[in-house]
């Protein structure tokens, strides 16, 4: 029996979770039109592949990786593409994304299909064909998995398949391990193969039974021995750095990566994704989605990516008072901007809110530094005292606090008795630091660039001044050398010269004397 | 009595005066560093418009005391801060109006490939050739407009550079009062 551990803090918020957990999955109708956005990945945005007026079938890359930590984008289904323009995108800023408009024509004609063989390659060309099949972490971080399945210089130890689900309300991953267990038990196998860890294990929070079941069954007909773990219910386990602390008891900085110490996380999601490209040549084209929150048919569908908000509603049926739709769960997720933003590869969870469902926030009140917060951080932060900095937007201090640590779970202002929406405030100071961290990587490449500029600036003036040294040092030689030369070409020249201005003022006086009035 | 008192003085003047000396060369730093210090700060579009030709000038003039610490227009009032609380001064409110950002835009059209915008830009982010059309490396281009009054034929213009998704920044958490009465 594995020993747990425990991290410090965390919340027990209601878990909503068993109105959308009862049904099976059921597999969403094609949209009249797909908005797939390019860039779904935390990393580079995808280049475009295709053209309008185009045909595409389901399956095909619309979008190429563009750099290592990026990830390639694909047709969800087949039919033409109408444009490659600027959507709205689903992220809380409402700006518009490149995305590619592609209209169904009902066939749903997959690309060819090979399963992939990699036994005998480098494991370098299954980083790259994961990359190219688009399976980023489904968990809702959107992280290029080839690029995390890398090991770094110390023995890898832990593989940890993350089913924790820790969100209220979500349970796509719940269903995913109910239903479809034994992909996800080969899923994990492929990210194994890639790391070549001594142990994986299997973390699922112990509110979702039936999944521990079906995953321990799965395992045993794949004849693997990984460990299926139940952890105990407690928000937010499922955040990969505490799932990691609770499974393996080790503890990763924001400054680290987590191979560096011998561990390595993916989500359920992702490695059944890793599975059904590996074993189908299925690229990332659908995901499973919980349609859930305040609707008549809460449930979890397989929705291809690309389908607009819009064109979900009547999966889910929302209620008359729904006001807007959340993306991800109530503690992280956030509004969406419009109802054209689009179902993407982050997309784990929609929740139509209402105001009885969510009550707006009672008014903010000063903070008493009480330390409810700190006693909730999962992270071992001081929230009050982070809050303090960002909120006089001294962002050196909230750094030197740890800021960049806070994972932005909500537990602080979930338990804050003066109701401070805390995590507003420190993604405020967090997207300031990373904005003036990138000037000030701007500022050294222009520096650099002008200090080469200056340096080539004044070896091109040390050259030219040598080359013009040079040349009147040869032409002083010259003069030295044949002074009656050049003194006779000189007369020359001046002679010719004298010519020249006689022959045109003859000319002048010709003209002159034909035309008497200087022109008819 | 008296010359053993001033014997004793002069030798330690003298051991301390070889170890003052000694450390001078042995521990000798070449160039400022506070003006090091001061550059780091400085946003290095080296733009000019703080009158000094470039980021390091200006940094060695406020160094050496000889210019005001708000003359940096593209650092903001919060480069002027920076400054202040590094140097121990007072921050002064900045001398010309804070732009945001901005990168040169050449309109190709126009563009007859004269190269002398490419002789003043100061980061080497323009490229083309002789009568050759010449473009901007947006990634490139600091903003700071050196090469806009180069052009002969005025088709460069700073237009802001446009927020993404990607560095698009969370707001600053405002809460609207409602009206009760």
């Amino acid at each position: 029996m594995l020993r747990l551990f425990q991290f410090k803090g965390g919340v027990e918020p209601e878990t909503h979770k068993s109105r959308s957990a009862r049904e099976a999955i059921g597999e969403a109708p094609l949209p009249p039109i797909f908005v797939v956005p390019l860039h779904q990945s935390v990393g580079g945005h995808a280049r475009p592949l295709v053209a309008a007026g185009e045909r595409v079938r389901k399956g095909q890359r619309i979008g190429a990786a563009d750099k290592w930590v990026s990830s390639a984008v694909h047709a969800p289904t087949s039919g033409k593409v109408l444009a490659i323009e600027e959507r709205v995108a689903a992220h809380p800023s409402g700006l518009t994304t490149l995305s590619v408009l592609i209209e169904p024509d009902g066939r749903e004609e997959w690309i060819e299909r090979a399963p992939l063989d990699y036994g005998a390659m480098p494991p370098e060309r299954l980083r790259r064909f994961l990359r190219d099949s688009g399976v980023v972490g489904l968990g809702g971080a959107v992280f290029p998995s080839h690029a995390k399945s890398v090991a770094a210089a110390v023995p890898m130890e832990y593989l940890v398949i993350n089913g924790a689900e820790c969100e209220p309300f979500m349970t796509c991953d719940d269903r995913l391990m109910r239903e479809r267990a034994e992909g996800v038990v080969r899923g994990a196998a492929i990210f194994r193969d890639l790391l070549e860890p001594k142990r994986v294990l299997i973390g699922i929070e112990d509110n979702k039974p039936e999944a521990i079941a079906a995953m321990r069954e799965a395992v045993e007909n794949v004849g693997e021995d990984f460990a299926v773990v139940p952890v105990p219910t407690r928000y937010p386990t499922g955040g990969a750095r505490q799932l990691i602390r609770v499974l393996t008891g080790k503890e990763i900085p924001a400054s680290r990566r987590s191979p560096e110490m011998g561990v390595q996380c993916f989500n359920v999601g992702t490695a059944y994704s890793a599975w059904r490209a590996v074993a189908f040549g299925e690229p990332v084209v659908s995901r499973i989605v919980t349609l859930t929150g305040n609707v008549e048919a809460p449930r979890n569908w397989e929705i291809r990516l690309g389908t607009p908000l819009r064109d979900i509603l009547p999966l889910m049926r929302p209620k008359p008072d729904t006001r807007r739709y959340v993306m991800g769960g109530p503690m992280m997720g956030f509004a969406l901007p419009s109802l054209e933003a689009p179902i993407v590869k982050a997309s784990n969870c929609i929740i139509a809110a209402s105001p009885a469902l969510f009550p707006p926030p009672p008014p903010e009140m000063p903070c008493i530094r009480c330390g409810a917060c700190a006693k909730a951080c999962p992270h071992e932060l001081q929230p009050f005292e982070l809050y303090r900095f960002s909120r006089a937007r001294n962002f050196d201090k909230a750094r030197e606090y740890d800021l960049l640590d806070c994972i932005e779970c909500g537990c602080c202002g979930y338990v804050c008795p003066s109701h401070i929406p805390l995590v507003q405030y420190f993604r405020f100071a967090k997207s300031e630091i990373a904005a003036r961290d990138q000037d000030k990587r701007k500022a050294e490449v222009a520096k650099e660039r002008f200090e080469r500029r200056r340096a080539r600036e004044e070896r091109d003036q040390a050259e030219k001044a040598e080359r013009l040294a040079k040349a009147a040092a040869a032409k002083a030689a010259e003069r030295q050398a044949a002074p009656n030369d050049a003194e006779a070409a000189k007369k020359a020249l001046i002679a010719a010269a004298v010519e020249r201005a006689r022959v045109q003022r003859e000319g002048v006086q010709d003209q002159s004397s034909i035309h008497p009035l200087g022109g008819n | 009595m008296m010359l053993g008192a001033v014997l004793v003085m002069a030798l330690g003047a003298l051991v301390l005066g070889a170890a003052l000396g000694f450390a001078s060369v042995r521990f000798h730093i070449e160039g400022n560093p506070l003006v090091e210090k001061i550059d780091a700060v400085l946003p290095q579009t080296q733009c000019g418009q703080c009158g000094y030709p470039g980021c390091l000038p200006y940094a060695e003039a406020i160094a050496a005391g000889q210019a005001e610490i708000n003359r940096c227009v593209p650092g903001g009032q919060e480069g002027v801060a920076r400054l202040a609380d590094l140097l121990g001064r007072e921050a002064q409110s900045l001398d010309g109006a804070e732009k945001p950002k901005q990168a040169a835009l050449i309109d190709e059209e126009c563009c007859i490939g004269c190269t002398l915008c490419i002789q003043a830009c100061p980061v080497d982010a323009i490229v083309g050739a002789a009568r050759q059309m010449h473009t901007v490396v947006a990634s490139l281009c600091t903003g700071c407009e050196l090469c806009v009054k180069p052009c002969p034929v005025e088709c460069i213009r700073m237009e802001p550079v446009p927020t993404g998704v990607d560095d698009w920044k969370w707001q600053y958490p405002v809460f609207r009062m409602k009206r009760v009465a």
